[in-house]
């Protein structure tokens, strides 16, 4: 069965990189509103099979790649995205577009603002192709929890493309966007990044603005980009980090020259490895193309020594507790009144709130709504929510303690790679154990890169995770690029 | 930390949360909260008594004198226009959200 599965359509493709593709527009080679059409002719073809957009946003598309165009023909100065056909997670609201978070219970909302990150990305030049598909309010490791229907992985259809950014990941890997928008809550960009061989950015908690972004769990969320290589990748992420009023938890550290700084050479770099990420239930195969990226570092001069993160196997645990908490609070607000679904079974309010609720939300939200509602009510506050944020805490401080011996430290990103369609929906632990080398970095806020690291026998991609300590993005850059380089 | 929830627990959980629950769904959300509880009481192995408990990961990033990790302050501004948000109201007259008959008289 696994060598007929295999499909004789492929649908990876490489898209090309940002530096070609503003060069071609600055010149007037290619014409921003031809190069969009050419990406929707290629969503057309390809999405009916990986159903990686949910929704388009054409006339946007088109009005500012005219736009574009236009200062090109002027010869004027191009922002530093000029025309370049970007999607964004369906869990990022444009105005006036569909925004379903992947639920039924948003279907119809059309938000009346822009997230910052979208803006931005927009005043960058971008051209905002649509919206991706996503597991439900971005609960998932496999993009199944979509009402919308699974993404396919375009490496291997029959495979996941990993969640809950699994259309964001395999839109780039399928070039149906050059670069893309996901959010991170446990691993969200980094896990599907992974699963279709492409490079993920998780930034420091609070170095990209939450506003606009469907809240899942608001201690652990983050936006961050999708790219086809690490230069590409360290760009977007420079044009929607910064300091945002309308977020309460924005940083407001200096900006950084992501690109520039992985252009820069890994010598004298340390760099942990630390044990607990390459013990027990990682896949063979997935270890031993770590291996060879370990080599890699320290064959391009970096020195390699092992760190302990003893807490590690306390953070999936740890994760679900928190995690499932803000969760309940935060879904709270979808209740039939403001926006979005409302059940035609409501004769009293209380049946309006509980029927449009029951019938908005799916098996998996319900049950992280009822585990988070069941950690914080009375009772069982202190055994449950208190005792994962105390753990919460020795988790980071682990980190900061590793990161005073080493610049970076590096991991697989997931134990195994992308996995079968059906293979884990049947058991929410199982599932939950696909997060377990990605959630540690969401609870210390520390910041991370996942870079293509080979591959398995069977043609599956491998990632890995470069974890930088907190704003230090830039060194998880440069160390990416340096695995990216060793292997090309 | 390891007691089982039982069918009352998800009853009085699910009104807490307004969610309804089919009695099938009841049976396997019973089912998958105490395999999720069971693994999550792994945590009693750990000793975190006078461990502060940590909310938000900025609170690592504060020194002395720091402003990049402070929060915004807490004041009142100006928010979106009614005109723009009312319109994705189920119902609404334009003014206020409406809903259905809260208290029968």
């Amino acid at each position: 069965m696994a060598s007929d599965a295999k499909p004789a359509e492929t649908f990876v493709e490489k898209p090309k990189t940002l530096a070609e593709l503003r060069a071609e527009i600055a010149s007037g080679r290619t014409k921003a509103a031809d190069l969009a059409a050419s990406y929707y002719e290629r969503i057309e073809k390809k999405n009916p099979r990986l159903n990686v957009y949910l929704s388009l946003t054409k006339e946007r598309a088109l009005k500012q790649a005219e736009r574009i165009d236009a200062l090109a023909a002027r010869g004027d100065p191009l922002p530093p995205l000029a025309g370049i056909p970007v999607g964004i997670k369906d869990v990022l609201v444009m105005q006036g577009a569909p925004a379903t978070a992947g639920s039924k219970i948003l279907e119809g909302y059309r938000p009346p603002y822009d997230a910052t990150a979208v803006a931005r990305l927009e005043a960058a030049g971008a051209v905002l192709l649509g919206k991706l598909n996503c597991d439900e309010f971005a609960m998932g490791s496999s993009n199944e929890n979509s009402a919308y229907g699974p993404v396919r992985n375009p490496v291997d259809t029959e495979r996941v493309p990993g969640g809950s950014s699994g259309g964001s990941a395999a839109a780039v890997a399928a070039n149906m966007a050059v670069a893309t928008l996901g959010s991170d809550t446990g691993g969200s960009i980094r896990q599907p990044a992974s699963f279709c061989g492409v490079v993920g950015v998780l930034p420091t908690y609070g170095r990209v603005s939450r506003y606009g972004l469907i809240a899942f769990a608001s201690s652990l969320d983050r936006v961050g980009p999708f790219a086809a290589n690490v230069r590409d990748a360290a760009t977007m992420l420079g044009v929607i980090a910064g300091h945002d009023p309308k977020d309460a938890t924005s940083l407001q550290a200096p900006q950084e020259d992501y690109a520039a700084a992985s252009d820069k050479p890994v010598k004298g770099l340390r760099i942990g490895v630390p044990g607990e990420y390459f013990a027990e239930g990682l896949d063979p195969e997935v270890r031993a193309a770590i291996e060879q990226g370990i080599d890699a570092l320290r064959a391009a001069g970096c020195t390699v020594k092992p760190v302990g993160l003893p807490h590690t196997k306390y953070a999936v645990p740890t994760y679900y507790l928190v995690a499932t908490a803000e969760a309940s609070a935060n879904l709270a607000r979808f209740d039939g009144v403001r926006y979005g679904y409302r059940s035609p079974r409501s004769a009293t309010l209380s049946d309006m709130y509980s029927h449009s609720r029951d019938e908005g939300f799916g098996a998996e939200v319900k049950r992280r709504i009822f585990l988070g509602t069941y950690a914080l009510s009375a009772g069982y506050y202190d055994a449950y929510y208190l005792k994962a944020q105390q753990v919460r805490r020795l988790l980071a401080e682990e980190f900061l303690r590793a990161f005073a011996e080493v610049d970076a430290i590096v991991t697989p990103t997931s134990p195994f790679p992308a996995f079968k369609i059906g293979e884990k929906t049947g058991d929410p632990v199982a599932m939950y154990l696909a997060d377990i080398y990605t959630v540690t970095a969401s609870l210390a806020g520390i910041c991370g890169v996942t870079v293509p690291c080979g591959a398995t026998r069977a043609g599956l991609p491998v990632g890995m995770q470069v974890l930088a300590r907190h704003l230090g993005e830039s060194t998880a850059f440069r160390v990416a690029r340096a695995v990216e380089r060793s292997l090309s | 930390m390891t007691s089982k929830v039982t069918v009352d627990d998800v009853e009085r959980v699910a009104e807490l949360a307004h969610l309804e629950l089919a009695p099938e769904e009841t049976q396997s959300m019973l089912r998958d909260l105490n395999a999720i509880l069971d693994y999550v009481a792994e945590l009693n192995e750990l000793d975190t008594s006078g461990v502060a408990p940590l909310a938000q990961a900025s609170e690592l990033l504060s020194e002395p004198g720091d402003t990049a990790s402070r929060s915004r302050p807490d004041e009142v501004r100006p928010s979106l226009d009614r005109a723009q948000v009312m319109p994705q109201a189920p119902e609404t007259d334009k003014t206020f959200f409406k809903v259905p008959k809260v208290i029968e008289r």
